[in-house]
């Protein structure tokens, strides 16, 4: 029997010539006889448990409002709007959320926000923040959002997805003959230094592997030795960049990634090996040999082994596959992954909850890496909707001072920067104006500003979008505050101070918008101080609020 | 528009002020520059100590730099001169050389982090990596211990300029770096908005962010408080002018060089005169796995060279220079050994740094390597030890002690060991 017999009916249906599942609710479903996916009630348990060995018991449960504003913004990437809060708070129903979580995963308009949302944070984690925003890059960052928005919205399988990434051929830029999006995560990372990023970005970003050490020397306390770095390299050695020139001029004008024919380092095709030098100087030599001991051909010719297409089978057979993507979308909701840092796991690094690790994994694998499944069994768990307070029975539960993550409250955090843009563009009451390439634009030119670079040639970079200075400033004064807060014809506040029926009310309306509550008391009084001070001019009053409430810590945060 | 509350005739601005004093520290900025201390500023300004990082990230071949090894298979091509102090360095930083009687070199540095992060996170905190804690950087560490001295100051007391730095660990985000480029520009800096009105919105921001840091008692709400308030007062103050660099004479500019390098050491020095207790320039771009000395010869050296001889000429002729420390530094060094690409990989085991002004002694070469430059023959220093140098030379006393978020004491520098030859 299966556990949604009663409250789902299964669609099949083929897109793109995969097989995917989605599901419908059906009618029973909102007299209130859900039945849950069991990986829920399976996180609970192991999370409970947790809980009962520490001692501690868990805060209350969110409010409604609360937790539906974290979940649009983790799931779609934005806080709800005033209509889409309300639409949810008066849903009395007992499945109210189930049904939300199910309207941001499945109802059609929300495909282009989750699409984006997700290729947004894909495309910062494959190629990083800087990626593709030099004119000299050979990353292309459209097509690499290109790609990942197109399999975001056909939510094309996990296990899917990286393969693709893994083994992808073609040119980097969207209109460009032969373009495969998917090219675009290591386009920029094999033509140097024998590729060693790629090496390294593929084992760490899918695998939980952090191997950049091991390049010269072995690990210092994991189990990779250099030999299996080069090993692990060996699979890119095929793998060119070569540049398209525009016609009749030295400018660049798109990438190509293809895989030819490796003589490897002693000049012979059809034993194509690499040789690598240790802290002694001694000279060793490697073939591709994947992580667990699988060896494949030493040919280097393209015809007898397509060594990334090797690579890639490889990985979809590896359970680090499955517990890496367990442990990256557990942390992107939960806050903290069951290890620290995320992508580096293994004997050497304990994990907090390593048998719901392992369970949600497998459970992923099992449900055909359908990733939408995973995200409604974690927004859906118990840890997921709790408070964020930090209550006096869980005060030894705060990984933010270096304790281990137990769960029993939902952490505190901050947006990502690309999450408050969307955010404040929702705030002012819409979608911003002009076509997707236009809104892409301004969004990059906007974020570009909190990249800071560290001078390596690995392309270390942070971003000053961390609650410091000029994160703040640029909430105070940068235009997108300006226009969010705008008093001009047509805009949020506006419109706003032409509804409803009082001041208290719009107040009221303000406060849910930007932070999902109403005002407190002594916030009412402060906005009666505020009015008066603007000579009774209401709209400059709720002009002054809704600075206040966006610069709050309130609003910046994940909470 | 229609309202339904009633504005109250006689409500002044001022009685509004007064309405919010009690209820935001926000204001405060105008508020705290009392008579008294104004006073003492002038005495304070007498014992005001900086320091100033120059960070090569990416690191440096310190071996082809500071501590060559001619006629030796590892040495490279490049020759060693004299220099105002006792030790040699590379021909390539004849500038440089008549500044180092005020410069000294630490030859027999040894560490183990030989990864960019690793080494970074190392070098700019003293501790190694460890995924339960994180420590605060030279910046926060030193900008908070200094800046007692300071009362005055309205902008941040630890400024980055070029680069990222490394981040204030458990001292929280009020201690975080401030990175600017080196033009000194500060994107939104400007509200376009009457005082008054700016300081109310400020109390009724203030209104939110306590109560949420109320409700949920959780560190991040309450640290986003201090970091408002700093924002304020910098957009409020006429210490601002510092970030001005272009404002410097036409033959100073080109003095230090007029690249990003050299401007950011040149706003380092007005950062430092205007009281900012810590500044970090970054030079990138040292990662030399290939054609290290082509790219040495013609671009890294003649730009470092220039700028900071600058500096510490400009510092010195101010009469700055005695109360502000320079260290020079990256995240390691790079391998003796020449590889197969012309280039010098990551070593962290033998390597260079540089210290000088403030209370560490100049002209001198500490420590020294094997004749082919991959083992220390003497004492061997870390980054802890080069960090208490760097601290002692301040004034900064080596016992004080952190308390982690997690109530675990820390000594400041890790405990290190002052380098005795350089400090008196």
């Amino acid at each position: 029997m299966t556990p949604f017999k009663h409250s789902q009916t299964r669609l099949l249906m083929v897109l793109s010539g995969l097989l995917t599942v989605a599901t419908v609710v059906s009618p029973q479903r909102a007299q209130g006889e859900t039945v849950q996916p069991p990986q829920i009630a399976m996180i609970n348990e192991a999370i409970e448990q947790g809980w009962v060995d520490y001692e501690i018991s868990p805060a209350k449960e969110a409010d409604d409002a609360s937790w539906c504003r974290r979940v649009y913004l983790d799931v779609i990437g934005r806080i709800p709007n005033l209509e889409e809060l309300q639409e949810f708070t008066s849903d009395r129903s007992n499945d109210r959320r189930e049904k939300l979580v199910d309207r941001l995963l499945h109802d059609d308009r929300y495909t282009e926000a989750y699409a984006n949302h997700w290729a947004t944070v894909w495309t910062n984690l494959l190629i990083g923040r800087g990626g593709g925003m030099d004119r000299r890059d050979l990353t292309n960052r459209d097509g690499m959002m290109k790609y990942l928005r197109d399999s975001f919205a056909t939510n094309k399988p996990y296990d899917r997805m990286v393969y693709e990434l893994v083994t992808a051929e073609g040119a980097t830029k969207p209109g460009a003959p032969g373009f495969n999006g998917a090219v675009n995560f290591l386009v920029g990372k094999v033509n140097e230094e024998k590729a060693v990023l790629a090496a390294s970005s593929v084992s760490r970003i899918f695998l939980g592997q952090q191997v950049q050490c091991t390049q010269c020397h072995n690990h210092p306390f994991n189990d990779w030795k250099q030999q299996k770095f080069w090993e692990f390299n060996s699979f890119f050695r095929q793998t060119r960049a070569l540049r398209r020139y525009v016609d009749g001029t030295r400018d660049i004008g798109y990438a190509e990634l293809v895989s030819e024919d490796y003589a490897g380092e002693a000049n012979d095709p059809s034993d194509a090996l690499v040789f690598y030098e240790m802290r002694n100087g001694l000279t060793r030599v490697a073939y591709p040999v994947f992580t667990d001991g699988t060896e494949i051909s030493r040919s280097g010719y393209v015809d007898d082994v397509n060594r990334r297409r090797e690579l890639g089978r490889l990985m979809l057979d590896s359970k680090e596959l499955d517990q890496m993507a367990a442990n990256r979308y557990w942390s992107m909701f939960l806050g903290y992954g069951f290890t620290k840092p995320i992508d580096d796991m293994g004997p050497h690094n304990n994990a907090t909850h390593p048998e719901l690790l392992d369970k949600l994994a497998t459970e992923f694998r099992g449900a055909s890496y359908n990733i939408k499944d995973l995200i409604t069994w974690i927004t859906l768990s118990r840890p997921y909707s709790l408070a964020s307070v930090l209550g006096s029975n869980n005060q030894v539960d705060d990984p933010s001072i270096g304790e281990t993550p137990k769960f029993s409250r939902f952490y505190l955090r901050q947006m990502a920067a690309e999450q408050l843009y969307q955010s404040l563009v929702a705030a002012s009451g819409g979608t911003s104006k002009g076509t997707y390439e236009e809104q892409e634009q301004k969004r990059r030119e906007w974020l570009r500003q909190f990249v800071v670079t560290f001078g390596t040639d690995e392309g270390d970079e942070a971003t000053t979008f961390d609650g410091s200075i000029p994160q703040a400033l640029m909430l105070f004064n940068g235009e997108l505050t300006q226009r969010a807060t705008s008093i001009g014809a047509g805009s949020f506040l506006e419109r706003l101070s032409k509804s409803g029926n009082s001041t208290t009310e719009r107040l009221t309306q303000l406060y849910l918008a930007g932070l999902a509550r109403r005002p407190t008391k002594r916030e009412v009084k402060l906005a009666a101080d505020l009015y008066r001070a603007r000579g009774g001019n209401e709209l400059e009053m709720l002009q002054d609020m809704w600075w206040a409430i966006l610069n709050s810590n309130e609003f910046i945060m994940q909470h | 528009m229609t309202s339904t509350w009633k504005t109250p005739s006689g409500m002044s601005r001022r009685h509004f002020m007064n309405h919010l004093a009690g209820s935001t520290a926000a204001v405060s900025a105008a508020m705290t520059m009392g008579g008294a201390i104004q006073a003492n500023a002038e005495e304070m300004r007498k014992n005001r100590k900086s320091a100033i990082m120059l960070w090569m990230g990416g690191g440096p071949p310190t071996v082809d730099m500071w501590d060559l090894k001619p006629g030796a298979p590892t040495g490279g091509p490049f020759r060693p001169i004299s220099t105002s102090g006792n030790a040699q360095i590379c021909e390539h930083l004849p500038m440089v050389a008549k500044q180092m009687h005020n410069l000294s070199v630490v030859r027999s540095m040894s560490t183990r982090e030989a990864d960019h992060n690793r080494g970074r996170y190392y070098m700019h905190t003293g501790f190694v990596p460890n995924p339960n804690i994180e420590h605060p950087s030279y910046g926060s560490v030193i900008s908070h211990e200094l800046i007692d001295q300071r009362p005055e100051l309205e902008i941040p007391p630890f400024v980055t300029i070029g680069g990222a730095s490394a981040g204030p660990g458990f001292l929280g985000m009020a201690w975080s770096p401030f990175a600017v480029t080196s033009s000194g520009r500060i994107r939104n800096l400007d509200m376009k908005l009457d005082d008054a009105r700016l300081r109310q919105r400020m109390a009724a921001l203030q209104e939110i962010e306590s109560g949420f840091a109320a409700r949920t008692k959780g560190l991040p709400a309450g640290e986003h408080g201090k970091v408002l308030k700093k924002t304020f007062d910098l957009m409020t103050s006429s210490q601002m002018e510092a970030f001005r660099v272009e404002k410097e004479d036409e033959k100073t500019k080109e003095r230090y060089g007029t690249n990003g390098f050299g401007q950011g050491c040149l706003l380092a020095r007005r950062l430092v005169e205007a009281g900012v207790p810590f500044v970090e320039v970054d030079l990138g771009g040292w990662d030399l796995h290939n054609n290290v000395h082509q790219t040495l010869s013609t671009t890294k050296l003649p730009q470092l060279d220039k700028a900071m001889s600058a500096l510490v000429e400009d510092l010195e002729q101010r009469g700055l220079l005695q109360d502000t420390a320079i260290i020079w530094m990256g995240e390691f060094g790079r391998t003796p050994r020449i590889n197969q690409n012309a280039g010098r990989d990551h070593w962290a085991r033998s390597w260079s740094c540089v210290v000088g002004g403030a209370g560490i002694k100049g002209g001198l070469a500490v420590g020294e390597t094997s004749s082919d430059g991959t083992a220390v023959e003497s004492e061997p220093f870390s980054s802890e030890d080069l960090m208490a140098t760097v601290c002692e030379g301040l004034g900064i006393g080596l016992d004080t002690i952190f308390m982690s978020k997690n109530r675990r004491p820390m000594k400041i520098a890790n405990g290190g060991k002052v380098i005795r030859e350089l400090v008196a």
